[in-house]
């Protein structure tokens, strides 16, 4: 402004300090308020290298690009053709990743089948059993084997397409769960076993098995009372991704799930999303590195979650090795979470569209990460079910775009070669030249 | 592979050292698929094989003559286990119904989360016996150890020896009977009064379990003091 101030009319000599923001002033002055660390929703909010560091190379004169509208660019995978006699045959090379009844309303549980299924993919449980309406909706549904083992029983589990035994979660690799006591209603109880209203924690660790040969034999359980039907998955936390990697496959599993720490949470402590783990772009490397070791790579698969947003992070995560990629944080958003229609509701609960992360309060007003009937009564599961379904396709739809540039016949070959990195970490990260250069640091250590 | 026992008997029995364990148990859950077939079984050399009898899902008796090793009738349904010997950790973990039964010792996490059925260890269960326990009831002949029922939510645990250290941590809603010394409670465990009803719940719980040589007057009770139910900062020190 002319008189020397900002638009909302700071005078310029005002200078925010770096290290004590707004933000971390109000934090300090919450804490000193109400003694207790903040949890919320939703995943890390800093910035990270991320696959957005990361370009393709399209083809040129060196390489052969595919016609956009005539030549097909294949996006089917089959996960699980180790082990079960039933692999998971998925049409496109994107899954919604476990989320549980209680954390969501049911009507958001069906939308989130009714979009997977009617796009030919697989939708998962959570942290709190499966139920009618996300089976009955769900044509390919994964049953999550968690600590908590909240509503397990074997009826479940042999209805389900595949088993997820989920050791961590990138958002909090090595924490428990914590559903808080206003969102456990009469039939979140019921399922969990445990009396109305309180909060439920979800232990950090399983009860019956502690260590890769313990998980090697827990394995071994599942595929016996299943009569070795269902793949196994194992979804880890992404922390010692290649060590956990490794060990994953020498238990036995048929498909990987690695969760980077962007990876979203229905309600986990502020500190340990923003500062535990390590971010998507290194895991997904030293993921496949692990399962290349191993002679591995395509026989076990590859699932990489955290921080998938656009048809570009999926297909640069299948360029960098992935199978598949998963999304949960943009699943939500895609349903009408944090719209801009909501403004007014988001703001009588001290928050904003673009901004909410409260999902651990059950005070969605879009009816999703809600237990309220009122609330979740707002939700239509047919429409929610109809934009995943789009967002879908959109996220297929861009990733064969770019596999096509490359020349490629499908997705997943896509590979490392087609990729350079805009910053020196990513490129380290991610093991690809910085863009103009052929230098990967780091990568004469091993010369 | 398998041969048919006498048809005065009926028993169907299995030999672990010549019949893979994938073929055991694939036999018996058809048999919740079908519903024909042999009712009682006898499961003979399990040398600590793992999984044995898991996932059965129909009324059938099996017997197994040795020990096992993990998850032995994990996750059971209507079916009674029987095993003649020791029994390795996880045994009938996530129970549903049914009854097993183990003549000998079982290791670490008996009963994990299980959901209902009656799960009888005459000798000792090492630790966190019942951990997570969702409406299992659980009677050990002997002692269990520690971290027994840490956060147990439903269900009952009968302890007729001695109880380890931070028995019951993190209770929720497990109605818990000890004999013996109990070596600590864990968090938000107290000691509650034993009224009748409570000797009347322990006593039918013993008739079920085929125990008839201790007086359930001379056992405590535990349960959850319910102070952690709700996440208060002023708690911290106690998680």
């Amino acid at each position: 402004m002319s008189d020397g101030s900002d638009a909302n009319g700071r005078p310029w000599n005002l200078r925010e300090s770096y290290l004590f923001d707004r933000a971390v002033i109000a934090e300090i002055q919450r804490a000193a308020r109400e003694g207790i660390y903040d949890i919320r929703g939703f995943g890390a909010k800093r910035r990270v290298p991320h696959f957005d560091d990361l370009l393709l190379l399209g083809a040129s004169v060196s390489r052969y690009p595919l016609e956009g509208y005539r030549e097909r660019c294949d996006t089917d995978v089959v996960l699980g053709t180790r082990h079960a006699k039933t692999p998971l045959h998925l049409r496109i090379p994107i899954t919604i990743a476990g989320m549980s009844f209680g954390a969501l309303s049911a009507p958001a549980k069906e939308a989130l089948g009714r979009g997977a299924s009617e796009v030919g993919t697989s939708t998962t449980t959570g942290d709190g059993g499966m139920t009618p309406e996300e089976r009955g909706h769900s044509k390919l549904l994964v049953y999550q084997l968690l600590p908590s083992r909240y509503g397990m029983n074997p009826d479940d589990l042999r209805k389900a397409d595949a088993i997820e035994v989920v050791v961590g979660q990138g958002a909090k690799p090595g924490g428990g769960g914590m559903l808080l006591g206003h969102k456990i209603s009469d039939r979140v109880a019921e399922m969990r076993d445990l009396p109305k209203g309180i909060d439920q924690r979800s232990a950090s660790r399983h009860p019956d098995w502690t260590g890769p040969d313990d998980l090697e034999i827990k394995i071994g359980e599942l595929r016996e009372i299943t009569d070795w039907e269902k793949p196994i998955f194992v979804k880890v936390g992404a922390t010692r991704t290649y060590y956990d990697v490794q060990l994953a496959v020498k238990a036995g599993a048929d498909v990987i799930v690695v969760d980077g720490m962007q990876g979203g949470t229905a309600a986990t402590q502020d500190v340990f999303i923003e500062h535990v783990g390590i971010p998507t772009l290194p895991a997904v490397r030293l993921a496949v590195d692990a399962l290349q070791e191993l002679d591995m790579h395509r026989k076990v698969q590859l699932i990489v979650s955290g921080g998938i947003r656009s048809g570009a992070d999926v297909a640069k995560a299948l360029a960098l090795g992935a199978d598949a990629v998963s999304i949960g944080t943009a699943a939500l958003i895609a349903m009408g979470d944090n719209s801009p229609e909501y403004e007014r509701e988001y703001a009588k609960i001290g928050s904003s569209a673009g901004y909410y992360d409260d999902w651990q309060a059950g005070r969605d007003p879009v009816g999703i990460s809600t237990q309220d009937d009122e609330l979740a009564a707002r939700f239509d599961p047919e429409l929610g079910g109809r934009r995943i379904a789009n967002y879908l396709r959109v996220l297929t739809l861009e990733a064969q775009t770019l596999a096509r540039a490359c020349g490629k016949t499908h997705v997943l070959n896509l590979e490392p070669e087609d990729l350079v990195a805009l910053t020196i970490e990513a490129a380290a990260m991610a093991r690809v030249p910085l863009a103009g250069t052929d230098w990967i640091p780091g990568a004469e250590r091993s010369l | 592979m398998t041969a048919n026992a006498p048809e005065a008997t009926a028993v169907e029995v299995v030999d672990l050292a010549v019949t893979p364990l994938r073929e055991l148990n694939g036999r018996l859950h058809e048999l919740a698929r079908d519903g024909a077939g042999p009712r009682h079984w006898r499961v003979v050399n399990p040398n600590g094989a793992h999984a044995v009898a898991c996932g059965l899902d129909a009324e059938l008796e099996v017997e197994i003559e040795g020990h096992v090793g993990y998850y032995c009738a994990g996750m059971n349904k209507l079916a009674t286990v029987r095993v003649h010997g020791n029994a390795g950790p996880g045994l009938a973990e996530n129970i549903m119904s049914g009854r097993v039964l183990v003549d000998g010792s079982a290791s670490q996490y008996a009963g994990a989360t299980g959901r209902g059925g009656l799960i009888v260890v005459q000798g000792d269960a090492s630790s966190r016996c019942g951990i997570s326990m969702k409406g299992v009831d659980i009677v050990v002949r002997g002692s269990v150890g520690h971290m027994s029922a840490f956060m147990a939510q439903r269900g009952r645990l009968v302890v007729c020896g001695d109880a380890g250290e931070a028995l019951g941590d993190s209770l929720y809603e497990a109605h818990l009977y000890v004999a013996g010394e109990v070596a600590g409670l864990g968090a938000d465990c107290v000691e509650k009064p034993m009224r009748d009803e409570h000797v009347e719940e322990l006593r039918g719980l013993l008739a079920d379990a085929g125990v008839d040589d201790v007086d359930p007057a001379s056992f405590r009770r535990y349960g959850s003091a319910r102070q952690l139910y709700t996440f208060k900062v002023d708690n911290a020190a106690a998680y």
